[in-house]
């Protein structure tokens, strides 16, 4: 059995010393930056799926509505840190907070397609924006500011800064289910009957638990328009949310970490096979299916097995 | 001049409506009754778009390459259910929504690499070429009527089937409750066989039919699937009654709100901004109308699954 931090900190301390170890270049560290970006959304996504069982296929609507931000408020002429960030945050837990209001009234199967659609809701506005380059786009000149300085542009600042992100939201995320908020959540996925006949109504906790999945998103989405200085509304596609969830799965769902650990594969993978084939889709697509068939437990699922 | 519009465009929202329709059916009722969320249903309308454009350009006649994209895409759905689907009705939501997304990437990238990424065009067949005078000066499409009224005829067809024979009953009772059909005696995996070759046939028949007046493209079946999705979700699933009226209902919207919307927002604003917000909004009318319908009704229109 292995001591229970050794794979966090193994996982964690490898994103430490990347940059020093080789992967210091432009290419690997944006690379990376993407990486650990999608698991900072991964990990909200997480919490809903292995902590509260909401399977959300929508997920990544709260990026968009966070890289969004950036891009209105830069069309605006707002680059300030301290105004971008949070109002990309609380655009995102807005969004979800409304959207989860309706989608967590349901369940099951109904909250997979509700979330979809609303995801698809947020995929189609951004395209109809045409003042921020519609389906095209649109391109950050500069990106956001930190306390008037260009901070952010240096690609070392950055990629520390995603990491201590990173394992701050990991901290907080485990925190959060280990308390009392964590363990109704966690009672409402295996019986919602009995946290009802206990005095606890769920709604709320899932209500919460969505929102704040959505903040952490519309976060990541920031960062990830700072990060590629561009974005799109395919950010938004639902295809992406499908990555989302394939990213939390493909790392293992019982622990968070493993939304970190899915995410770094994923983005590897995603690289590795694009440069094999132009037709990586074609590897990745039944790659994908076999994990969900065969791999319970992803890939902290082996290591585990082996420790 | 402006009601003429709105005739011509409530006509093609019925008409989108019931080819949505032909999608749904099957994706509900294969809900219903295998508990199975399938993602990859919107493939089945893709590949039979592809099988009727192909066949329709090595034969010559819209009518034979219906004919011929019929069965195919009926075995290509058997072929899928063999290959991954059945390991999936024993598992949760989550790796069916994972394992059918990966067959969606992976069908989408071989559609890709068989016939290309460029939209392919099929003509029309001679037979319904032109239009229909509706009243003078007003024409609508002979071939978009001749869908509309196939889309009705099937809709009778499946009402026939599933509300007036014995193999309806069973239908009916396994979307109430699958196990207690399969103790009484009825061979449920047989049952679901049939009620998935049905389903994958009719999202191809859906296909063919929608391939002379949309570009037959690599994803096309993604967008109608989420769309389906709502529609199934509106109507309450397992409902072939309630599909069929959301589904009617969302092409209405859809089909009307793009058109109308625009001309509404000019009341209030100058034109530019006008037609964007209009054609954001317009977006975002079915799922708005979608999160409306299920705060009053949670489990949709007609919902089937007891307790």
């Amino acid at each position: 059995m292995l001591h229970r931090y050794a794979v966090p900190l193994a996982i964690f301390g490898a994103l430490a010393l990347a940059p020093l170890l080789g992967f210091g270049a432009g290419h690997s560290l944006s690379l990376l930056a993407r990486a650990m970006i999608l698991g900072l959304g991964a990990l909200g996504l997480s919490v809903l799926v292995g902590g509260a069982g909401l399977v959300s296929l929508g997920h990544a609507a709260s990026f968009g509505i966070g890289a969004y931000a950036v891009v209105m408020l830069d069309a605006a002429g707002q680059t300030n840190a301290g105004v971008v960030f949070p109002v990309a945050v609380l655009a995102a837990a807005v969004f979800a907070l409304l959207t989860g209001a309706v989608a967590i009234r349901t369940a099951g199967v109904n909250f997979i397609m509700i979330t979809l659609a609303f995801g698809q809701m947020a995929f189609f506005t951004a395209a109809s924006l045409s003042a921020y380059g519609g389906d095209d786009g649109y391109t950050l000149y500069a990106r956001t500011r930190l306390f008037g300085t260009k901070l952010l542009e240096n690609r070392w600042f950055f990629h520390y800064l995603l990491l201590a992100l990173l394992v701050l939201a990991w901290a907080a995320g485990r925190r959060l289910l280990a308390s009392r908020f964590g363990r109704v959540l966690r009672a409402a996925r295996e019986n919602p009957l009995r946290v009802q006949a206990l005095g606890f109504s769920p709604y709320p906790y899932q209500l919460l638990a969505y929102t704040l999945a959505g903040a952490l998103g519309g976060l990541a989405g920031a960062l990830l328009a700072n990060a590629t200085e561009f974005v799109a509304p395919s950010f938004i596609a639902w295809q992406r949310s499908g990555d989302l969830l394939f990213m939390v799965i493909l790392g293992g769902l019982g622990q968070l970490h493993g939304a970190v650990l899915g995410a770094l594969a994923f983005v590897l993978l995603e690289e590795y096979l694009a440069e094999l084939t132009p037709h990586w889709r074609l590897i990745f697509g039944p790659l994908l299916v076999l994990v969900a068939l065969y791999l319970k437990g992803g890939l902290l699922g082996l290591v585990q097995r082996r420790g | 001049m402006s009601t003429q519009l709105l005739l011509i465009q409530a006509l093609n929202g019925l008409q989108f409506g019931v080819l949505l329709f032909l999608v749904a059916a099957g994706l509900t009722l294969v809900f219903g009754v295998m508990d199975f969320i399938n993602l990859a249903h919107g493939v089945q309308y893709m590949l039979g778009a592809y099988l009727g454009a192909s066949f329709a350009a090595a034969t010559g006649s819209f009518w034979l390459a219906l004919l011929l994209a019929l069965p195919v895409a009926l075995l290509a759905g058997l072929a899928l259910e063999w290959l991954v689907f059945r390991h999936l009705y024993a598992r949760d939501h989550l790796a069916q929504v994972l394992a059918t997304f990966g067959v969606i990437l992976s069908l989408n990238q071989l559609v890709r690499m068989v016939w290309g990424s460029a939209p392919l065009q099929v003509p029309v067949p001679a037979l319904l070429e032109g239009g229909i005078q509706l009243m003078p000066g007003l024409t609508w499409p002979t071939y978009r009527a001749a869908i509309l009224l196939a889309g009705l005829a099937t809709a009778g067809l499946l009402w026939l089937v599933v509300e007036r024979t014995r193999l309806g009953a069973l239908v009916r009772a396994g979307a109430s409750n699958a196990p207690m059909v399969a103790a009484l005696g009825v061979d449920i995996h047989r049952l679901f066989m049939l009620v998935f070759g049905c389903g994958a046939m009719l999202a191809g028949f859906a296909g063919v039919m929608a391939a002379p007046i949309l570009s037959v493209e690599p994803g096309m079946g993604d967008t109608v699937l989420i769309l389906a999705f709502v529609v199934i979700v509106i109507g309450g699933i397992g409902s072939v009654r309630g599909a069929f009226i959301a589904a009617l209902l969302v092409g209405l919207i859809e089909t009307l709100g793009r058109s109308l919307m625009p001309d509404l927002m000019r009341l209030f604003l100058a034109p530019s901004p006008a037609r964007q917000t209009g054609a954001a909004l317009a977006s975002m009318l079915v799922y708005v109308a979608m999160a409306g319908i299920l705060a009053w009704r949670p489990r949709g229109l007609f919902p089937v699954r007891a307790g």
